[in-house]
């Protein structure tokens, strides 16, 4: 191609142009480039592990393909066109003057409709499976309730509320009926698969088979307010016996040592916080009756350990900006025996 | 009166002389234009300091550089900044400026609602703007979702200052769209039928005519919005019995369209570019019109789109998909007709060429990454996260800065009467086009790789820092192209060397006239027989598609107009009419007392404008004094 246009335009300037030539390559390889430098892309949302996210994944390989082609295809015709057609002549001397060519502009105006066809055919076939009834009669029920800036879940059929840390089942389809204490969240586990939005005032459904045992990040995808970027969440997929085992002990809490019941009693924290079988019957803040048991705290937003623990209770504001959860000025004696309370809430 | 028509015709003195309060009271287009123009690049500096500052924050993992409040406010102010103070206004500084040039008028239909336009749109920004002295700039995102704006979850002033502002701007872009709609409908020069207008002029048109369909639902959104926040009312509370959704509807109704109101403006510039740099008529004009034409109808079928996460369920979200989908076909149909105007001609590569073919190369990888957008079960994945921010940016900087970039480079010096700097303009342009890559491409990782927008901070352990460095580089070096470009500006204000009239060896009615223009921009009205009439006269008569007949084309324009030429009075009724209208707004939040005030101001300004002849004894003539 390079020689062809030298004999067509013998007269360029040719540093000038073989700059723009390099830097117009340049800028159409940058993508490609980056793509290759982190082959093969390691990123959430490619590594699915879940039947949702396979569906997903399947037709963004469609579309990843033929918006790849179409971008090659296209930019080369545009990068040809500069660099065949780059003047060398004089001002005054006047190219052929065509004004369109009407069977040219039909067919490609024809030629987007049928590729899009090829788009529009898996679109739409996954949008009805994907929202359609979950594949498996009898899924494990999860309610999610979204509130600033922390997620509830609740699992009415084991009897089940905790927090921030999402235990399912490998193997077992998982149906999530999504809503909000406050202001619009938005559910999205990358791995997973897609988002759906936790609406106030209404219920929206989500269904998806884990096909991975593993520990999964996810966050709040729709903005909600100060610490929108701080609401994060774990999803545990658990192979049949670990969840057995884990939703029985999360059935069967530990009985709350006497002395410590007091210590949160008196603090106040029961005005906000729930633990089982205990005159705590807050339902502001997270349910604590295992509190222990997980392995974050904040939303996710540190490990669970007593030194993170006394930080969270010396000032919740300073781990997490606008925290709802006041600074209630305990002494160090106190944070010292809510922690020990709170670690032995197992 | 005759003492005031001797001032030579097209000279800066006499185009942008006169004190400040000339330019207060003035309703010349071109000098709108200008006003606008400043404006809007002023702001875009300021729009591209809350990026930095976003990106400064980013740059690492758990950064500390603002808080999180501060984060929410900067990239809420950045968002509202660029698309309503800095990218409408810089298209409409080109539309005032160049509409009347194109179409051979010699200003818009209603100049006094133009100014009054201005200003309202100023005084709207400012309002916005003041948020940050009163320590409380808006922060739920430029689209604002409820019910996060609700006083509940959002007490302060700054939504307040967000909804005011914007809706004081939105009356300012209504006005304005009535204006050059009418102005493009009745004042092009004899003989210039729509199909031979430019196709800047028709994008013009499509534009204005979304902006009258689509600031309306906005508007009422907004005014619910005001109702619950001043006066109680429910429409977006939930625990109330209303619906957050209705705000999703209400906005993106509007928000799709304005997404074409933002980018068909560059599609025009692009469209008038690419045929003078490669001395070819634009491929297929007809088709490029009515693409451009079904681009903004269809726009208005598309808005739930930017829903797919909300579960409105498969039937719906099936057919905004595929609603979607064909908006692709006309968008494909423009960029193959840039490339055919390219291919075969003589392509001269002067910096509007490079921003031209640019914003082309550019807007391309943003409109597939919106054809994967449009596939529901792929959108939900990459909504919200930082593959949608990319996919925006190359929207709105690839395709809009780039097309007005190489907008004000093809018309700098028509406006100035100077030429610009080739040699700067390429730096600038290079290292835009460097700085954009390196900033957008990687947010495409970041969002697969699961990183949401809006977020301030990110945990270390999720390996997104190495993009998000990179990117904050990329906006670096943007930063340093905008600055090359002031430079390059300053001096070409400060050179003495006058630009010829038609630098570029153009096609259109706007190079038949002096740079700068006289102020009544043509001496004797243009006969118009072509599509591109100024080009038939230079190359003599050749078939043209606008005709089927070998038309002689539109001559340069003579020196001083033979006859007398009449044109508006200045006045300062418009700009007072404004200022009444923004106290009304801006009075909201000070108390009842200041919104009547604005209310009394601005019920006389327009009384008094009402009743003031457009031309009184002084106004501005021009020609032979003789007829009166």
């Amino acid at each position: 191609m390079p020689v062809s246009i030298r004999l067509q335009t013998p007269k360029v300037v040719s540093r000038e142009r073989s700059t723009l030539q390099s830097a117009l390559l340049a800028v159409l390889l940058l993508p490609i480039a980056g793509c290759a430098a982190v082959q093969p892309p390691d990123w959430q949302t490619l590594q699915p592990v879940s039947d949702f996210g396979h569906l997903i994944q399947d037709v963004y390989g469609d579309l990843f393909w033929w918006t790849a082609g179409i971008f090659v295809v296209v930019e080369l015709l545009l990068l040809y066109a500069l660099l065949r057609y780059r003047s060398g002549r004089s001002e005054s001397e006047v190219p052929e003057q065509v004004h369109g060519f009407t069977a040219l502009e039909i067919g490609w105006t024809l030629l987007p409709a049928a590729i899009l066809f090829f788009i529009a055919i898996p679109t739409v076939r996954t949008i009805f499976q994907l929202q359609g009834a979950p594949p498996d009669p009898d899924p494990l029920e999860i309610t999610v309730i979204g509130h600033q800036w922390w997620w509830e879940f609740q699992y009415p059929e084991l009897g089940i509320v905790t927090a921030n840390e999402l235990h399912i089942p490998v193997g077992r389809t998982a149906s999530l009926t999504l809503t909000s204490a406050d202001v619009i969240h938005s559910f999205w586990v990358p791995q997973i698969g897609g988002k759906r939005d936790l609406n106030p005032g209404s219920e929206n459904k989500l269904w998806f088979t884990p096909t991975e045992v593993g520990v999964y990040h996810g966050q709040c995808a729709e903005l909600c307010g100060t610490s929108h970027a701080n609401m994060r969440m774990r999803v545990f997929v658990d192979d049949s016996a670990t969840f057995a085992e884990w939703s029985a002990a999360m059935r069967e809490p530990a009985t709350p040592d006497s002395a410590g019941m007091m210590a949160f009693l008196v603090s106040g924290c029961a005005a906000c916080h729930a633990i089982a079988g205990t005159p705590a019957q807050g339902r502001i803040g997270p349910d604590l009756s295992t509190v222990g048991r997980r392995t974050t705290l904040a939303s996710s937003m540190i490990p669970n350990t007593p030194e993170t623990m006394a930080a969270w209770l010396r000032s919740p504001d300073s781990v997490k900006p606008g925290a709802l959860m006041p600074d209630l000025n305990l002494d160090e004696q106190r944070i010292a025996d809510l922690v020990a309370f709170l670690e032995g809430l197992r | 009166m005759s003492a005031q028509a001797t001032t030579a015709a097209g000279t800066h003195a006499s185009l942008y002389g006169g004190g400040l309060r000339s330019w207060l009271t003035t309703v010349d287009h071109k000098r709108i234009g200008v006003l606008y123009g400043v404006s809007a690049l002023l702001y875009f500096v300021l729009g591209g300091v809350e990026a930095l500052i976003i990106r400064l924050q980013l740059a690492s993992p758990t950064a500390d550089v603002v808080g999180a409040d501060t984060f929410n406010q900067m990239f809420t102010m950045h968002g509202t900044t660029m698309v309503f103070l800095v990218l409408m206004p810089l298209s409409a500084a080109l539309f005032n400026y160049m509409i009347p040039l194109m179409i051979g008028a010699r200003d818009v239909a209603f100049p006094r609602l133009n100014a009054f336009s201005f200003w309202t749109f100023l005084f709207g920004s400012v309002l916005l703007n003041l948020s940050f002295f009163v320590g409380s700039p808006p922060d739920a995102g430029w689209f604002g979702y409820a019910n996060l704006t609700s006083r509940q979850y959002n007490p302060g002033m700054g939504i307040d200052f967000w909804l005011l502002s914007v809706q004081i701007m939105g009356i300012a872009s209504i006005a304005s769209a009535v204006n050059f709609t009418v102005t493009i409908l009745n004042m092009r020069a004899p003989g210039m039928s729509l199909m031979r207008m430019p196709l800047f002029v028709w994008m013009a048109l499509v534009v204005q005519v979304l902006m009258l369909l689509a600031f309306p639902p906005i508007t009422v959104a907004f005014v619910y919005l005001l109702f619950d926040r001043f006066f109680g009312t429910h429409f977006y509370i939930p625990s109330a019995g209303g619906t957050p959704i209705l705000w999703q509807h209400l906005f993106w109704i509007f928000g799709h369209p304005e997404v074409y109101i933002l980018i068909l403006p560059s599609f025009g510039v692009v469209s008038e570019i690419l045929p003078t740099f490669s001395r070819k008529p634009l491929f297929g004009a007809p088709f490029m019109i009515f693409s451009g034409i079904l681009i903004g109808f269809l726009g208005f079928g598309v808005w739930s789109h930017h829903m797919f996460t909300t579960g409105l369920g498969a039937v719906a979200d099936t057919a905004f998909s595929l609603a979607t989908m064909l908006i692709a076909i006309p968008t494909g149909v423009k960029i193959f007709n840039w490339i055919a105007t390219l291919w075969g001609g003589h392509i001269h590569f002067k910096t509007p060429l490079y921003f031209a073919v640019g914003m082309v190369a550019l807007f391309i990888i943003g409109g597939l990454s919106g054809i994967m957008h449009a596939s529901p079960p792929v959108d939900i994945q990459q909504h919200d996260s930082y593959f949608v921010v990319a996919h925006l940016h190359y929207v709105f900087f690839g395709g809009t800065v780039f097309g007005l970039f190489a907008g004000i480079y093809y018309w700098w010096p028509k406006i100035t009467g100077r030429m610009i700097g080739e040699g700067l303009g390429k730096l600038h342009f290079w290292l835009m086009l460097i700085g954009m890559n390196l900033t957008f491409f990687p947010m495409h990782f970041l969002g697969l790789d699961g990183m949401p927008r809006r977020i301030y901070t990110y945990a270390a352990d999720l390996g997104w820092e190495r993009w998000n460095l990179i990117a904050t580089v990329g906006a670096f070096v943007i930063a340093v192209s905008v600055l090359v470009f002031f430079v390059n500006a300053v001096r070409s204000l400060m050179s003495k060397e006058p630009a010829p009239a038609d630098p570029w060896d153009a096609a259109t009615l706007e190079w038949t006239i002096s740079s700068p223009p006289p102020e009544y921009n043509f001496a004797v009205v243009p006969e118009v027989n072509s599509a591109r009439p100024f080009w038939l006269h230079k190359y003599g008569p050749t078939r043209d598609i606008s005709t089927h007949t070998r038309a002689e084309g539109t001559p340069a324009q003579p020196a001083d107009p033979p006859a007398r030429v009449d044109l508006p009075s200045p006045s300062a009724w418009p700009i007072l009419a404004a200022l009444g209208l923004s106290l009304v707004g801006g009075g909201a939040l000070v108390g009842l007392w200041m919104v009547l005030i604005g209310a009394a101001v601005l019920v006389y300004c327009v009384y008094r404008w009402a009743f003031q002849p457009l031309e009184r004894p002084g106004h501005p003539t021009f020609g032979p004094a003789g007829g009166e």
